[in-house]
């Protein structure tokens, strides 16, 4: 079995490297938004075609090992966790794009108010996603409880950003467009964090092959 | 009063080949009409775990036991417990298919034969039905006369399981049942198998952990004499709770 052992262990080193290419698109990404670097957005847009290729090479390699190792046990349930978690950054990295989109539309137009929730929301969604691959390659511990338990924290942030720019719209109607854009990239952050709790989650099911999806956490 | 679902109860059992203990203290139920397999290294004490379902041990004169194997309630080694007729009732098929020096027809019919059946009428509907039943007939009806050694192997350990039938076992043990078979003669035993449980308990013993997989309820896996780890084979396969059963069945045995 050493060679599929390699194998795994190749297996979550692309994970990982997914990961990363996830998390500097997310960071990059707000950078471009809050320093109104229009040319850093446009380097998130291009490159996440290495993403989507990297995804898909997972997912062959998932399916070519399923076939050719049938894994029983923790090693099939390492298999089917990284095919579901490759869906889930795949998706991290097109929201991604999402907001280098926005923040291209948004650097062509005078700056509303300085941004501060939306780069808290990028911080704590960019920490849930470390941690989580840090529990999907060194085991469980508490990590993927946390990242579960942080994900209410970017919800309230979304609804504060909501509320604050709500306000504004109110005030001024002139702002609308602009506002509305605002609360798109507060609504890509949030959806990330989902993504990285549904990661969390598909962790736990890995450690102790029980399905904690769509359940209360105490 | 609720029917007993398990057909056999096994309590604190050993079996010993002189002083070695093949079979050390296990507890274990099998369900009717479902389909138990047990795994394990070799020299675990599963195929010496199987023969002990109808006594076939015995035949190791220096084996003996110690505990209760019960069968429907009756505990099968009590010295009054008649081993002919538990052997009827609990049938076995084994790793290489050995059917008789003679014609598939009375391969089939020898069983009934000694039972004092000798009407050729009910014979013959016997070994048909025994035959169909095993998944046989339509390769065999035109050559029932000819040797049942002729067969292809696969057809020979189906001849071996239609033996079996002529007997209307309640259990069927299987001691390897597929390791001299092709991978199309394997998906055969294993349909028929499939399709036996609905009539019949089956135990197999299996070095086959996909096979086990494949077709088994319930898995049981041995070590060292020693039951590990029992079970829904859907838990054993996907999420086993003993560290040993994992290591045997991810291949990181040792």
């Amino acid at each position: 079995m050493a060679i599929f052992d390699d194998e795994l262990i190749a297996l979550r080193e692309r994970i990982l490297k997914l990961g990363c290419m996830v998390e500097n698109a997310i960071r990059d990404s707000v950078r471009s938004l809050v320093e109104r670097d229009s040319e850093l957005a446009g380097e998130v847009i291009k490159r996440d075609h290495l993403i989507n290729a990297l995804e898909v090479g997972i997912d062959e390699e998932c399916v070519r090992l399923i076939a050719l190792r049938q894994p029983m046990a923790r090693d099939l349930r390492l298999i089917t966790t990284a095919m579901k978690i490759t869906t889930d950054l795949e998706r991290m990295g097109d929201l991604a794009v999402n907001i280098a989109e926005r923040a291209i539309e948004l650097n062509e137009e005078p700056q509303l108010k300085p941004f501060v929730n939306i780069p808290k929301m990028a911080e704590i969604s960019q920490k849930m996603v470390r941690d989580a691959l840090d529990a999907f390659v060194k085991g469980c511990s508490v990590l993927p409880y946390e990242v579960i338990k942080r994900d209410d924290e970017v919800d309230d942030l979304t609804v504060k950003n909501f509320e604050e720019l709500l306000a504004l719209m109110i005030q001024n109607p002139g702002i609308i467009p602009l506002a509305v854009k605002r609360t798109y990239v507060a609504k890509y952050l949030e959806r990330i964090a989902d993504h990285a709790t549904n990661i969390a989650e598909m962790i736990i099911y890995m450690c102790k092959g029980k399905m904690i999806r769509h359940m209360e956490i105490p | 009063m609720v029917e007993n679902k398990n057909i056999f109860e096994i309590r604190d059992f050993n079996i010993y080949y002189v002083d070695f203990k093949a079979v050390s203290n296990i507890t274990l139920d099998i369900e009717a009409y479902r389909i138990t397999a047990i795994i394990g290294p070799s020299g675990c004490g599963k195929s010496t775990l199987l023969r002990s379902l109808n006594r076939m041990n015995d035949l190791i004169t220096t084996s003996r036991v110690e505990g209760k194997v019960f069968f429907k309630g009756i505990d099968i080694y009590h010295r009054d417990t008649d081993v002919i007729e538990l052997r009827k009732r609990v049938g076995m098929v084994f790793q290489k298919p050995n059917p008789f020096p003679s014609s598939v027809y009375e391969n089939v019919a020898y069983g009934p034969r000694i039972r004092g059946i000798n009407k050729k009428s009910l014979l013959d509907e016997i070994v048909e039905n025994a035959l169909i039943r095993a998944d046989l007939w339509k390769e065999v009806k035109d050559k029932v006369h000819e040797s049942g050694m002729s067969l292809s192997g696969g057809q020979m350990q189906r001849l071996c399981i239609a033996r079996s039938l002529a007997q209307e076992p309640e259990v069927l043990l299987f001691d390897e049942p597929t390791s001299a078979l092709d991978p199309i003669s394997t998906a055969n035993i294993e349909n028929l198998l499939q399709e036996l449980q609905k009539t019949i308990t089956i135990v197999i013993v299996t070095h086959n952990m996909q096979q086990a997989a494949r077709i088994s309820n319930y898995t049981a896996f041995m070590y060292l004499g020693e039951l590990i780890e029992f079970g829904d084979t859907d838990t054993i396969f996907v999420n086993p709770h003993h560290k040993l059963t994992e290591e045997y069945i991810t291949g990181r045995f040792g």
